[in-house]
């Protein structure tokens, strides 16, 4: 029952006099306590108001008639998707972009998945230590990697290269899988692997037809905070890109300081759009497998 | 670990291992060694090899000595883009605990309708590029911006003011993009309160301010700590925002750290100004490591 309908109730039997008085719901509101809840509740709107309203504003801003920015839009337009999409520049950043996303996101779970089995079943000498080091590139301020990576990677050649952004990603993005897959195998009853062992499969077959097909959801959400720490990364992005290898991070950028167009707000719905969409395939995945266990 | 050793009675090939106990579950060494190899190769040749180089140009690069952090302490200009960068990662962090705490709250406490909305609501920036949110914030505070607008068209000001390429745009922008590494463990940290301590101080008489004051707030004192020390340790290094939000009057250690690289091309000063945030950072994260370890649930809700 809705607290308004108890109060009804509890109202009504004061009314009609009977025992309703001792019914009454403690929860009965006194006016004070009807205002504190409305100006909380108008504070926390507010609050929201602040988180949410930066990204909605790009949507309008990107369909806006206008060459300058204008806010409201006054006429709508898909001419700066059309833009987007016909120049060479951005075709070939975004290109890029996904490119080095992918390949991060395959060798990052792949690296990321081993180390994390190391972490979590083996021993050896200096593993907290290791373990540490894995984790530091969340910690460590991007400046300084994208700036250490730059500056080490440009006499190689690597820099505005796709072997030298694919190393930076991983590294970047590693932690992620570290992170989840390490989660998962806490979680897996490893009661399971030892009856594969019992029944007669080697360690091998028992972990690929028992422990992985239990961790696959750590290693799936490893998979696509790796492609989003590559794809949506600005900082090395921004240093290790050269005039031939740009990512689309590095091409805003360099709009937003120069020619602040509209182009900018299509192509920052467009990856705000691929971010929210690989995020909730992640969370409809997640919560399946969560409902299929039950 | 009763279960295994169980089965290993009536199990005849793993009998043997059962009886030590859990060791088999437990890789050997050269399988280890085995799965972490591209890892080590992969940091060792991403990260290690050019933080360490990095940070022994400030040592070597023009010539063998400590000039390089000389200048640093010397020039007034760079002692106060220092203040100015530890003042900035205090304000986005107060700011975060100010804006942050109330959310998490809500979201631990409303009913579940109410407080999955606030959670998509806290998720939505969380998931969006750090770059896409700044240029958003660009657009709401320039000259022909939202805000100037609002206030023009309100008739509060007749001149549009200068709110871009400031300190309190940066702080603004930033602290957009930091809350949610404050409301997630703060979260974490009020929904791990048991729901019987809020109802027993309910039933000793105890008001909503006071069950606040008295049972919420020091019990959530843990995800308050982990969250401050996130979204500090991560303004203090913050490059993106602070570029594109702020001006030259704003300049951040970050910021100063890319126009040595890229400007005047001095990589001896800017490895010697990151050596001095990364040590400050380092510096942090060892004497605070047990309560960063809250943080790690941001895997699970993010």
């Amino acid at each position: 029952m809705s607290p308004d309908a108890e109060f009804a109730l509890a109202t009504r039997q004061v009314e009609e006099g009977g025992e309703g008085l001792l019914l009454l719901p403690r929860r009965r509101r006194s006016l004070s306590n009807f205002l504190t809840s409305t100006v909380a509740g108008f504070f926390l709107f507010l609050i929201l108001l602040f988180l949410v309203l930066p990204i909605i504003v790009i949507f309008p801003m990107s369909f806006g008639s206008a060459s300058y920015l204008e806010f409201p839009p006054r006429g709508l337009t898909l001419n700066w998707y059309r833009q987007y999409l016909s120049d060479p520049d951005w075709r070939a950043a975004t290109f890029f972009s996904v490119k080095i996303a992918l390949a991060t996101t395959f060798s990052a779970t792949m690296v990321g998945t081993l180390a994390a089995i190391a972490f979590a079943r083996g021993k050896f000498l200096g593993k907290s230590l290791f373990q540490a080091l894995t984790l530091s590139p969340m910690i460590i301020p991007h400046i300084v990697i994208a700036v250490a990576v730059f500056i080490a990677f440009s006499p190689l050649n690597l820099s505005g290269n796709f072997f030298g952004f694919l190393i930076a990603h991983t590294m970047l993005a590693v932690p992620y899988v570290v992170l989840t897959v390490v989660a998962a195998l806490e979680r897996f009853d490893t009661t399971l692997e030892l009856a594969a062992l019992n029944c007669g499969a080697g360690r091998i077959r028992a972990f690929f037809s028992v422990v992985l097909p239990n961790i696959r959801v750590g290693v799936a959400s490893g998979a696509v905070f790796a492609f989003l720490a590559s794809f949506d990364e600005a900082t090395v992005a921004f240093f290790l890109s050269g005039v031939e290898g740009k990512t689309i991070t590095r091409k805003m950028f360099e709009d937003i300081d120069f020619n602040l167009t509209p182009v900018i707000a299509a192509v920052s719905v467009v990856l705000t759009v691929i971010s929210l969409i690989v995020m909730g395939v992640l969370q409809a995945f997640n919560r399946a497998t969560v409902s299929a266990q039950r | 670990m009763t279960t295994p050793m169980r089965i290993g009675k009536f199990a005849g090939r793993a009998a043997a291992s059962m009886t030590s106990s859990p060791s088999w579950r437990q890789y050997p060494l050269g399988v280890s060694v085995f799965l972490i190899a591209p890892l080590c190769l992969l940091l060792g040749f991403g990260f290690v090899y050019p933080v360490g180089r990095l940070l022994g140009q400030s040592f070597f690069a023009p010539e063998f000595g400590l000039d390089n952090y000389r200048r640093l302490l010397e020039t007034p200009l760079y002692l106060r883009v220092l203040a100015r960068t530890v003042f900035v990662a205090l304000a986005v962090m107060s700011a975060s605990l100010v804006l942050g705490y109330p959310v998490a709250l809500a979201m631990a406490r409303l009913r579940r309708g109410l407080s999955n909305l606030v959670m998509a609501c806290v998720l939505l920036p969380l998931w969006t590029s750090a770059l896409v949110r700044s240029y958003a914030w660009i657009v709401i505070l320039q000259r022909r911006g939202l805000v100037n607008d609002v206030l023009l068209a309100s008739g509060v000001i007749s001149q549009p003011i200068k709110l871009i390429y400031t300190e309190g745009a940066v702080i603004l922008a930033m602290t957009h993009v930091l809350v949610p590494f404050m409301i997630l463990p703060v979260f974490g940290a009020i929904r791990a309160i048991q729901p019987e301590l809020v109802q027993a101080a309910r039933n000793l008489g105890a008001g909503k301010t006071t069950v606040f004051a008295k049972v919420l707030l020091p019990l959530s004192l843990p995800g308050i700590f982990a969250g401050c020390l996130m979204t500090f340790i991560l303004a203090l290094g913050f490059y993106v925002t602070p570029a594109l939000v702020g001006g030259p009057s704003s300049l951040l250690m970050a910021t100063l750290i890319g126009q040595q690289t890229t400007e005047t091309l001095d990589w001896g000063f800017a490895g010697a100004l990151s050596t001095v945030l990364l040590c400050v950072t380092l510096l942090i994260v060892l004497l605070f490591r047990k309560a960063l370890s809250y943080n790690r649930g941001i895997s699970n809700v993010a």
